[in-house]
């Protein structure tokens, strides 16, 4: 699934000039971009726009989904560009429906997700005059996109969608936005896709310097206890093959980022599973212990590195990213290989010679075992804790020969996810890592089984976070779409209640919350569902839920007051963690009763 | 240390607010910005002094260049360039100090622009530090109004040949492979 370089399918539409309306030229160029799907709501500044998708709708071009908010017609478009590494489209009115989009996009551009948003603009006319539904779209989204265009001239248009999607796709993908003032939309010109796109000074694909290849073949050579840190850019330039014969020629352990799980088989000797906050002790462990530590299409955020100045403090660092502006921001490393992970590592691949480390591998598999000793999911337990929800959810998964993907909201559960879930490859897991947005799983799911409706896709999230965009389940409804919901659902905003816990005198303020009755709320939606409250009725409803053609609701109501260990506390080194209490331990209850 | 940028931009509604809007957002300390046309139709100028150490202005110079419609961004800290600020200084005068003011402009070799019976307005073109200090001088004959243009930068003539789009200090992590491993204070 790769994003890297890929052209726009040859649609064998005609690129040349035509005479047609604003509005046309939107579909239009999306039809020559190869977009099948569409995520918005309509509106009045959009109006033009959807009168003419009737044309393109009807034969059946491109489908437009309805969405229920307009913030999930962007995490839908995040979620379809996730699962299939095209650009993810979206398309709502002014104002308010702009703004609305504002936290899917600015999601989608954390992650480096390829989303192109169109959301129609007052008249030209009306433009400053704090018009109905109007508001400063551009400058709104400005800080949260790769780049975004006002459109008030028709000429401009086609060069527009154009650039739009080459912007968003090429490099290190992002969001862009294109705002249309409805005159435009209404207004005739002549329409042409033949452009070659010239954009000084945007450089999305860097010239790989074979010297700096070289010195990080070098460094890592020299390495007694090296360890490769992968992030979401070996998914994104489709490098988990080649990132798997490194590890294996070179004997190099893995560590992954939250959007990295999977880079590597979870499963391989060498893969050490997620570092950072919530990593396990022993990854953690590694990145402080590791003498050259290989930084791969990832950015050191805090929640990998912790406290900077601890980070690795032993080793030397190489780092690989597309994006030289990472190269420095957080860390400065002592080799950069700046360029395409596509381009890099094949040509890193042969400088590289065959070691073992065996020295340095069985230390780390000493620190793996002590770790695994104290895992909860080594126990058995009475009472239905979320750790063992989810490796159910992946042996039931495992048994099918579909396409699985997991998305995840964010908050205990996603933590969980990463921690039990077993990621076999890279692109398995979708989940909002560098914003956290809450609401992001459902139309996320949603999205991403619109690229492929025979996938079975999962979306596990807390009752907080499901709270937020629940709305979306009418969606999944008239689409008729398959997704699998499981709610975590331990009556609390439950990391933020962690926090609470750990941080402030376990106060729990603001962070108890109720829940309608999901089963009765499914039904409304008609969607099936059921209610799980002990650790035997996991398994059979699991296996209900799969056996069921469309869409599925599970309410897995869970011990309240259980944590995601080991913790990494907020701006200490990634090494003081918080580890796991005692074997087996599990907390007790709040002793909150919350009640409508 | 205070480094000189300069960002070549295409000259569209609204990209002084996106390359502004970045350095806000990125929390980057500029001590001056200064915009205007460059020899090229349809590209602005735009010269930046940024308050850092090394890593910061690294750090604008990539940010910069990640802002699609600027074209070219350039590092001339270390290189032989002239720089130059203008300022406009309107000055309290009395028969008694005139004299003395136009003597200290002379020096300088600012020039009187504007003259009444209550003050008159020195126009001065030099290095900040040259302007800085004649400010200070007439400070105390009384400083009306002011205004200054902020740095501006040209490279010396045999100094262009040597540029090149990325001749920016690219904050190369290699130059401290020799050293002592990496800084990430």
């Amino acid at each position: 699934m790769a994003i890297a370089k890929r052209e726009p399918a040859d649609s064998g539409y005609d690129l040349g000039p035509q005479e047609m309306t604003g509005s046309q030229m939107i579909w239009e160029s999306l039809l020559r971009e190869g977009v099948q799907i569409v995520f918005g709501h309509p509106g009045g500044a959009i109006l033009p726009a959807y009168d003419a998708l009737a044309e393109y709708e009807g034969d059946g071009r491109i489908h437009h989904v309805l969405v229920r908010h307009e913030q999930c017609a962007a995490h839908m478009a995040d979620g379809f560009a996730r699962a299939t590494g095209e650009v993810g489209v979206c398309i709502v009115t002014s104002g308010p429906g702009a703004t609305n989009l504002v936290t899917g996009l600015a999601t989608a551009q954390m992650d480096s997700v390829p989303v192109v948003a169109i959301t129609g603009q007052v008249p030209t006319s009306l433009l400053g005059t704090d018009a109905f539904q109007e508001s400063d779209v551009v400058g709104v989204t400005q800080p949260v996109c790769k780049h975004n265009y006002l459109v008030t001239d028709i000429a401009e248009l086609p060069l527009i969608m154009k650039e739009a999607f080459y912007i968003a796709r090429e490099g290190r993908p992002g969001v862009v936005l294109v705002d249309v003032c409805k005159d435009v939309q209404i207004e005739s010109g002549t329409f042409r896709y033949d452009f070659d796109i010239s954009l000084p000074g945007f450089e999305p694909w860097p010239v790989v310097s074979q010297d700096e290849v070289q010195a990080a073949a070098d460094l890592l050579n020299e390495a007694e206890r090296p360890l490769i840190l992968a992030g979401h850019g070996i998914h994104l330039s489709n490098t988990s093959e080649e990132l798997l014969q490194l590890v294996e020629k070179a004997g190099i352990p893995v560590v992954t980022t939250l959007l990295g799980t999977g880079n590597i088989p979870e499963t391989h000797p060498l893969s050490l599973g997620m570092g950072g906050m919530h990593g396990e002790a022993f990854a953690n462990r590694a990145v402080q212990a590791c003498d050259v530590l290989v930084a791969m299409g990832m950015r050191f955020d805090d929640r990998i590195t912790g406290r900077l100045d601890r980070f690795a403090a032993n080793a030397k660092i190489i780092h690989f990213e597309l994006d030289r502006a990472e190269v420095g921001k957080n860390i400065v490393p002592d080799v950069a290989v700046v360029g395409d992970l596509a381009e890099t590592l094949p040509a890193y691949l042969p400088l590289i010679k065959e070691r073992r480390h065996q020295d340095w591998v069985n230390t780390l598999n000493e620190w793996r075992s002590e770790t695994e000793e104290a895992d909860i999911i080594q126990y058995e337990v009475e009472e239905l804790i979320p750790p063992y929800v989810i490796r159910q959810l992946w042996h039931a998964t495992e048994q099918t020969d579909k396409r699985v993907i997991v998305v995840t909201d964010v908050g205990q559960h996603q933590m969980w996810e990463s921690q039990y879930y077993i990621h076999e490859h890279a692109g398995m897991l979708l989940t909002s890592g560098g914003l956290g947005t809450m609401g992001y799983a459902l139309p996320a799911a949603l999205g991403a089984q619109m690229s492929d409706r025979e996938a079975l896709v999962w979306c596990v999230a807390g009752d907080g976070g499901f709270q937020m965009t629940l709305q979306e389940l009418a969606t999944i409804q008239q689409e008729k779409l398959p997704v699998k919901i499981a709610i975590i659902n331990n009556g609390f905003l439950g990391m933020v209640r962690q926090w609470q816990q750990i941080f402030y005198d376990k106060r729990y303020v603001g962070t108890p919350i109720l829940s309608p009755d999901y089963v009765k709320l499914a039904d409304a939606y008609e969607i099936p569902a059921a209610v799980v409250r002990h650790p035997s009725e996991v398994v059979p409803v699991l296996e209900r839920a799969h056996a069921t053609d469309g869409p599925f609701l599970v309410d897995f109501q869970v011990k309240e007051e259980v944590n995601v260990y080991p913790m990494v506390a907020p701006g200490a080194a990634v090494d003081e963690l918080i580890r796991r209490p005692k074997p087996g331990y599990v907390q007790g209850y709040s002793g909150v009763q919350p009640s409508w | 240390m205070q480094y000189t940028l300069v960002a070549w931009m295409r000259d569209k509604p609204g990209v002084l607010n996106r390359v502004s809007g970045m350095l806000r957002r990125r929390n980057f300390n500029i001590d001056s910005l200064q915009v205007s046309h460059s020899e090229t139709p349809g590209i602005s100028r735009m010269t930046f002094v940024v308050d850092g150490d090394e890593r910061v202005a690294d750090q604008v110079v990539k940010q910069l260049r990640k802002v699609v419609d600027v074209t070219a961004v350039e590092d001339i800290t270390n290189r032989l360039a002239i720089l130059r600020e203008l300022a406009l200084i309107r000055v309290r005068t009395t028969p008694a100090t005139r004299g003395e003011i136009m003597q200290f402009a002379e020096i300088y070799r600012a020039q009187i622009v504007d003259v009444n019976a209550e003050n008159l307005v020195v126009q001065a073109v030099g290095t900040e530090d040259k302007v800085d200090s004649l400010i200070e001088l007439l400070r105390p004959f009384g400083i009306e109004e002011m205004v200054r243009t902020g740095r501006v930068a040209l490279c010396r003539g045999d100094e262009r040949a040597k540029r090149k789009r990325h001749s920016t200090s690219i904050f190369k992590a290699a130059a401290s492979l020799n050293g002592s491993g990496h800084d990430d204070q």
